[in-house]
């Protein structure tokens, strides 16, 4: 199981160590940084690097390497998996996850790790038992703690551990009770110079959030389940229920949770909302090029395309762009070669257009590869995939909760290629 | 107020200020204090000084002071174990605290304290919590066992803890069961032979209800288990998977992959007409496809597992081509790994699509992905015949592109396109010329070259632009030109008025100015198949190829099965068995596919029959090295594979003695550092049928090549013989035997107890010997020997004792004590133990050393009743280290001409005669100390005769 987890930084400093069976040295590290140096950037760090008598297992996030140390043969994406539930408790207690801020919390950080693993097997990781062992910092029970001298460690066996809901701790209160429901749907696409879609995916999730007092048993139904034939679920959600019903029925934890994740990629199903009509080219003889983007609505049931960026890694034969925007603001970095336009909002009236010249390096040949653009975007109060929540229902529980759904559509991977 | 203050330092000293602060008086001080010294400890400064203070504020009832302790403990313990005992009584009472939290706390701590002394103390608390009401305690305490089993496995055995643990499997709460099968699967791991999990219908049931209700990271553990166990037949299969199936929607993906995992091993036993079948396949593919929406980590394990799994299983994934299209700024290590399975993908259906995406990443920024690309077309051209006309115009206008890499990797895949389709895309070879000059990668020029000389007939200035490469032929990397030499040899052969002079120089650059035994050697056969029989060298250079295959990079089907059954585990990220790569090799059972066992009624398919092999649609795997002979003469584009095995022993000399006298005796030897371990004989396509008397013997000679360097198991094992009687050692009873493995000799060793009282202090030592063996080691007995009962022991010997002449020869004096006596017994060891490794001699050498070994050393036996031929008998005795340097064939006898050497450094040369349909053998051996020959002799009779 999992031996040891060190932290880097992104200038190769190990920041923390914590060994969960005997200590295993820090050297052990340099075959990481080893592998850091031959990947050029952070992200394309082998996740999984063999040493003579370790494994490295890492996840880059926050701009922090997560490396796991395993000696025997354990399944790698429970330690992936793992580490990221780490990150993701760092983030919950802190608000950020960061050098600096694990640092200035070293004390529950690891008192955190110790927790989440024993002798290498998880042990608690949903972040409401945890939050019951170990109370995370607030400003208001520091400055209590150091005048009153009680601890931030709870002294109780907290009450998920052992249910058959370890989820949800007893004895929940809230005056005002209340369950937000956000769909989330990402559009992951390809989009070639023609401009037709080449794949285009929806990765959409329901994140939630509940706080409802006692326990409560809540079943959510939607107009078109039949949508959603790929999917993952919180483990929460009755799966019975679901296979012979289409229904969501589930005891929600206390809080932020994600209840649902579903994937739709039949090609019919997923509307593209945008279109980018492009114009750029190299002469081979001339040292300036044309650059010319406009980008404009499609099939966006009559929502508006809000939060537009685009962005460009641009050949590294280019030296500089000289370019006006319709609207928004945009910038060209000469040393990475990254254009980005801040667009803003997309008016089907007058369409955003970027044009310009690009002028290339003098004497070179025309640069082999063509920019990709990426793409940004948010629609509110759509998803895409047309899925529509139908009811929500409380049982269990008494009083009337308020409740509310929120749909959303977002570019993911939103690529267009020239 | 945050925690970085406890990094500041004073300037009086750290370790100094912290004592203090430790011992005062104040709580709040001292809490402030133990976090400083954790603090230090997280960033991996030693505080280790300060342990006896620390301990000292153990003793508390606030529970953040007591954890923060404990923490340090952890660390330290190992360091400082007499202060550890310190901590145990505190241990002992938190263990009987009304608080389960703490109770479980002391007992999870205690097995973090890796300390021998605390392990004893540990017992008592540890069975009790094992029992404990609170099953937060109970799951803790499973843990426990496991850690215990990694500091002193014998004590856990002892104690009787491995079946407490087995109970805790059919525990009421799932936790605790799902704890108590990670820690028996921990210890398992290391305990191979042990049957701990030991599953059978009822305690699978008992998994697979509390995989419903425990937490995540307890479904995988539970998964992980149930993939090791092999249903009965296929209803129990069935109702297992069905029952697994749910587990494919959990948002954790290592438990999706562990589902994966079962579901793909147990479908092995459903027959494929069920419609439970085809409901199952269409299961497993969504939630593969949503594992690649994940972070790209998780995405790149997944991918490593898909790779595998549409090499078993092509039809779950193959209309899920898109999603495996590269997104631009994915990392490279997804990007590569996408690119191999759109590959294995790639169909005739979907052919246009992959196409066009794989052009479009040529022109991407990233080098390694560009060319793997480039290469990926011309894997498709191969893979999907309808295509390959595509692909070859793809990757022309590649070429256009003249950039560098991306043209040399075009060629290195049009040489292959041409091997798989002859004589169909041969109009583009007037492009490909033109961008000779830009190859400067030895692959690139190789592919080139080979291309001008396998269609030197169509291409009007081949000999120039051979010509030009032989400039620089000693500049030239071998890969380069080995196929120059190849190339120009076939030149010749198609044009030969004109090239006479270019083949010429390149024969003599070959043979004579180079120092590559590879190239000197190709040199050497071309130059005499010229120089005998230009129409046989014709056939035999130009004889026809066979055709690459179509997927060159398949996974072996067993390995294949095997790794099937560890998806999802860093075997499945590696593509290796964990026998491959696991630290020690300690422990790993080979698993394999449970065969297809129908229930009562069904009928046999036809997949029923091979158990664990692939049923049905096998695919051709080409061999990596060692590949077809024909290959060989005309290819050497993989690593270079070593000189041609070819060489001509009953080619008459007497015209053109280019190899200079003597060495034809020595002709027909086998292949020299050939790689593969069995060198495959070549199909009859590359023999050519019609050639004369002289040559056609000649070549089935040569083709009797023996199996190559490469067996790798030891020497021949004596059975062991009882060397030592009870009765003479007051009840000690010693047999043994001695073994060679892989260069190390020792002594196996058998010590039973058949006394009535315990045996211990054991201890060997040797009287001085012939060759100087000594034990190399002490003989350790671990634990006492009581009545009864019976140790192995394997105690490796060296050679670098004193030497004393013994009579005889190979015999051993030891002495071996123990408690009770001292007691004496003398054995006889076989020769064989003594033969190096390297004991092959160069056939010159050996010729020069047979001829300077006077006559009268040369000893005569017979060997008898034995009924193996040649091969076998070069085979096996390789095996022992008795080396074939030569064979020969004289009239009807089969002549083997054998090297060892002593590990004392004599050589002993042998030369063994063997009359096919005589099961006696002649045996010359000729050696500077002719009082070894006997010995030697025996050796040989042990070896052959079993």
């Amino acid at each position: 199981m999992i031996h040891s987890l060190f932290l880097i930084n992104s200038s190769g400093d190990i920041f923390l160590e914590k060994h969960w069976k005997s200590v295993v040295s820090r050297s052990v590290c340099d075959y990481f940084f080893e592998a850091q140096e031959r990947a050029t950037e952070a992200e394309n760090v082998p996740p999984v690097i063999p040493t003579p008598h370790h494994y490295l297992l890492s996840v880059y996030r926050h701009k922090i390497f997560f490396v796991a140390v395993i000696q025997t043969e354990v399944p790698p994406l429970f330690v992936i998996e793992f580490l990221h539930r780490v990150v993701d408790t760092f983030q919950d207690y802190f608000g950020v996850c960061s050098e600096p801020v694990i640092k200035d919390n070293v004390v529950v950080v690891y008192e955190v790790l110790e927790e989440m693993l024993d002798n290498g097997f998880p042990l608690a990781t949903e972040s409401n038992i945890l939050k019951e062992l170990i109370k995370p910092p607030t400003i208001l029970r520091t400055v209590v703690n150091t005048i009153t001298g009680s601890t931030n460690v709870g002294d109780q066996l907290p009450t998920g551990q052992l249910s058959v809901v370890p989820w949800r701790r007893t004895g929940v209160k809230y005056t005002n009770n209340e369950a937000y429901f956000d769909v989330i749907e990402e559009i992951d696409a390809i989009i070639d110079k023609s401009g037709s879609t080449i794949t285009a995916e929806i990765q959409g999730v329901i994140d939630a959030c509940v706080k409802l007092t006692g326990m409560p048993d809540l079943t959510l139904s939607f107009m078109n389940p039949r949508l959603l034939d790929d999917v993952s679920f919180h483990p929460c959600v009755r799966f019975k229920r679901w296979e012979s019903e289409r229904i969501l029925s589930f005891i929600p934890p206390d809080g932020n949770f994600r209840l649902l994740s579903y994937h739709v990629s039949a090609q019919n199903l997923v509307a593209i909302p945008v279109y980018v009509k492009h114009n750029i080219s190299f002469r081979d003889s001339s040292s300036l090029g044309r650059f010319e983007i406009t980008v404009g609505p499609k099939q966006t049931m009559g929502k508006t395309i809000e939060g537009v960026t685009v962005a460009s890694q641009m050949p590294r034969g280019v030296l500089n762009m000289s370019l006006t925007p319709s609207q928004g603001t945009h910038t060209f970095d000469p040393v990475t070669k990254m254009l980005s336009w801040d667009v803003g909002k997309i008016n089907p009236q007058k369409l955003p257009s970027l044009k310009g010249t690009m002028s290339l390096q003098a004497g070179a040949s025309k640069p082999d590869e063509n920019p990709t653009i990426n793409l940004q975007f948010k629609i509110q109060q759509l998803a895409i995939s047309g899925l529509k929540v139908n009811r929500l229902d409380m049982y269990g529980e008494k009083y009337k909760p308020f409740k509310g759904i929120k749909y959303m559509t977002k570019a993911g991977k939103f690529q267009v290629r020239t | 107020m945050t925690d970085s203050k406890y990094f500041t330092t004073t300037k009086k000293g750290e370790i100094f200020e912290l004592k203090a602060e430790l011992n005062s008086d104040k709580k709040e001080k001292k809490k402030e204090a133990v976090k400083k010294v954790i603090a230090s400890m997280t960033v991996g400064k030693d505080v280790s000084a300060l342990f006896p203070d620390v301990v000292n504020c153990m003793q508390t009832d606030n529970l953040e002071l007591k954890k923060l302790v404990y923490l340090y403990l952890m660390n330290y313990a190992k360091s400082q174990p007499d202060m550890a005992i310190m901590a145990v009584n505190t241990f002992v009472k938190d263990c009987e605290d009304p608080n389960p939290l703490i109770r479980a706390l002391a007992v999870r701590t205690m097995g973090c304290i890796r300390v021998d002394k605390i392990t004893e103390y540990l017992c008592e608390p540890l069975r009790k919590c094992l029992k404990d009401e609170d099953p937060y305690v109970r799951k803790t305490a499973a843990v426990c066992v496991a850690k215990l089993h990694d500091i002193n496995a014998q004590l856990v055995e002892d104690q009787g803890f491995l079946d407490t643990l087995k109970d805790l499997i059919s525990d009421s709460n799932p936790m605790v069961v799902a704890n108590a099968v990670a820690a028996l699967s921990e210890i398992a791991e290391s305990h191979p032979s042990s049957n701990l999990l030991d599953l059978n219908p009822q305690s699978i049931n008992k998994l697979l209800t509390a995989l419903n209700e425990c937490t995540e990271w307890g479904q995988i553990f539970i998964l992980d288990c149930l993939a090791s166990y092999t249903p009965k037949d296929d209803r129990e299969a069935q109702s297992i998977c069905e029952r697994v199936t749910p587990r494919l929607s959990h948002a954790n993906s290592a438990v999706v992959l562990s589902a994966v995992k079962v579901l793909m091993k147990f479908m092995e036993m459903l027959s494929k007409d069920l419609d439970y079948y085809g409901t199952l396949l269409k299961k497993l593919a969504p939630p593969l496809v949503t594992l690649l929406s994940a972070e790209p980590e998780l995405q790149y394990v997944a991918l490593r597992n898909i790779n595998l799994i549409v090499q078993k299983r092509p039809e779950i994934l193959k209309h899920e081509m898109k999603v495996f299209f590269v997104k631009y700024n994915d990392p490279i290590y997804v990007k590569l790994e996408k690119l191999d399975i759109m590959i294995r993908l790639a169909s005739q259906a979907n052919i246009a699509q992959v196409l066009a995406e794989l052009k479009e990443y040529a022109t991407e920024v990233d080098v390694d992905f560009v060319r793997k690309a480039v290469r990926a077309i011309g894997r498709c051209a191969i893979k999907v015949e309808q295509s390959a006309e595509r692909c070859v115009s793809t990757l022309l206008d590649l070429i256009q592109t003249k950039v560098n890499y991306v043209v040399q990797e075009a060629i290195v895949v049009i040489k292959d396109i041409f091997r798989k389709y002859p004589n169909k895309y041969e109009s583009v070879i007037a492009t490909l010329c033109e961008n000779l000059d830009s190859l400067d990668e030895p692959e690139a020029r190789a592919a080139m070259i080979w291309i001008v000389g396998e269609y030197a007939e169509r291409i009007d200035n081949a000999d120039e632009l051979l010509e030009s490469f032989l400039e620089g032929f000693h500049d030239e990397s071998t890969q380069v030109q080995l196929q120059l030499l190849t190339a120009i040899v076939k030149l010749f052969l198609k044009k030969p008025t004109e090239t006479q002079e270019l083949v010429q120089q390149v024969l003599s650059l070959a043979t004579q100015d180079s120092d590559n035994p590879d190239l000197r050697d190709r040199g050497y056969i071309y130059w005499r198949l010229l120089s005998t029989d230009p129409v046989a060298a014709k056939e035999v250079v130009l004889a026809e190829k066979p055709l690459i295959s179509e997927e060159t990079d398949l996974i072996e089907p067993t390995l294949l099965d095997e790794l099937i059954c560890y998806i999802g585990t860093l075997a499945s990220v590696y593509h290796k068995p964990p026998s491959a790569f696991v630290e020690g090799g300690r422990g790993v059972v080979h698993k394999s596919l449970p065969p297809r066992t129908a229930s009562s009624e069904s009928t046999e398919s036809p997949e029923t029959a091979p158990a664990g092999a692939p049923p049905g649609e096998q695919l051709d795997v080409v061999p990596t090295q060692g590949d077809l002979l024909g290959d060989l003469l005309n290819l050497d584009l993989g690593p270079p594979v070593s000189g041609p095995p070819l060489a001509t022993s009953a080619v008459q000399i007497g015209a053109v003695d280019l190899l200079g006298g003597g060495l034809d005796s020595l002709m027909g030897d086998e292949p020299e550092g050939i790689g593969a371990p069995n060198f495959v004989a070549p199909p009859a396509a590359a023999v050519p049928a019609s050639l004369g008397a002289p040559m056609g013997s000649g070549l089935s000679d040569l083709f009797d090549l023996t199996s190559g360097v490469g067996t790798l198991s030891g020497s021949y094992v004596a059975p062991k013989a009882v060397w030592l009687p009870a009765m003479k050692a007051k009840g000690l009873e010693i047999s043994g035997t001695f073994t060679r493995q892989a260069g190390s000799i020792s002594m196996d060793l058998q010590l039973t107890n058949k006394a009535l009282q315990v045996m211990t202090d054991f201890a060997i030592q040797f009287n001085r010997n012939s060759f100087g063996l000594a034990p190399a080691a002490p003989l350790q007995v671990h634990a006492p020997l009581s009545p009864t009962q019976t140790v192995e022991i394997s105690l490796p010997l060296s050679t670098a004792g004193s030497v004393m002449k013994t009579e005889p020869l190979n015999n051993l004096q030891v002495a071996v004590k123990n408690n009770i006596d001292v007691f004496y017994f003398s054995t006889l060891y076989p020769l064989h133990i003594l033969f190096v490794e390297d004991g092959k001699m160069d056939r010159q050498m050996f010729l020069a050393t047979w001829k300077d070994i006077p006559n009268e050393n040369e000893a005569q036996f017979q060997i008898r009743d034995c009924p193996l031929n040649a091969e076998a008998v070069s085979s096996r005795l390789q095996g022992s280290s008795i080396f074939t340097v030569a064979r020969r064939n004289v009239e009807g006898q089969d002549m083997l001409y054998q090297s060892l050497r002593l590990t004392n450094g004599i050589w002993v040369l042998a030369e063994l005669r063997i009359q096919p349909g005589n099961p006696s053998f002649t045996l010359s051996l000729k050696c500077r100390a002719p009082e070894v020959s006997q010995h030697v002799y025996q050796a040989y009779e042990t070896i052959l005769k079993n």
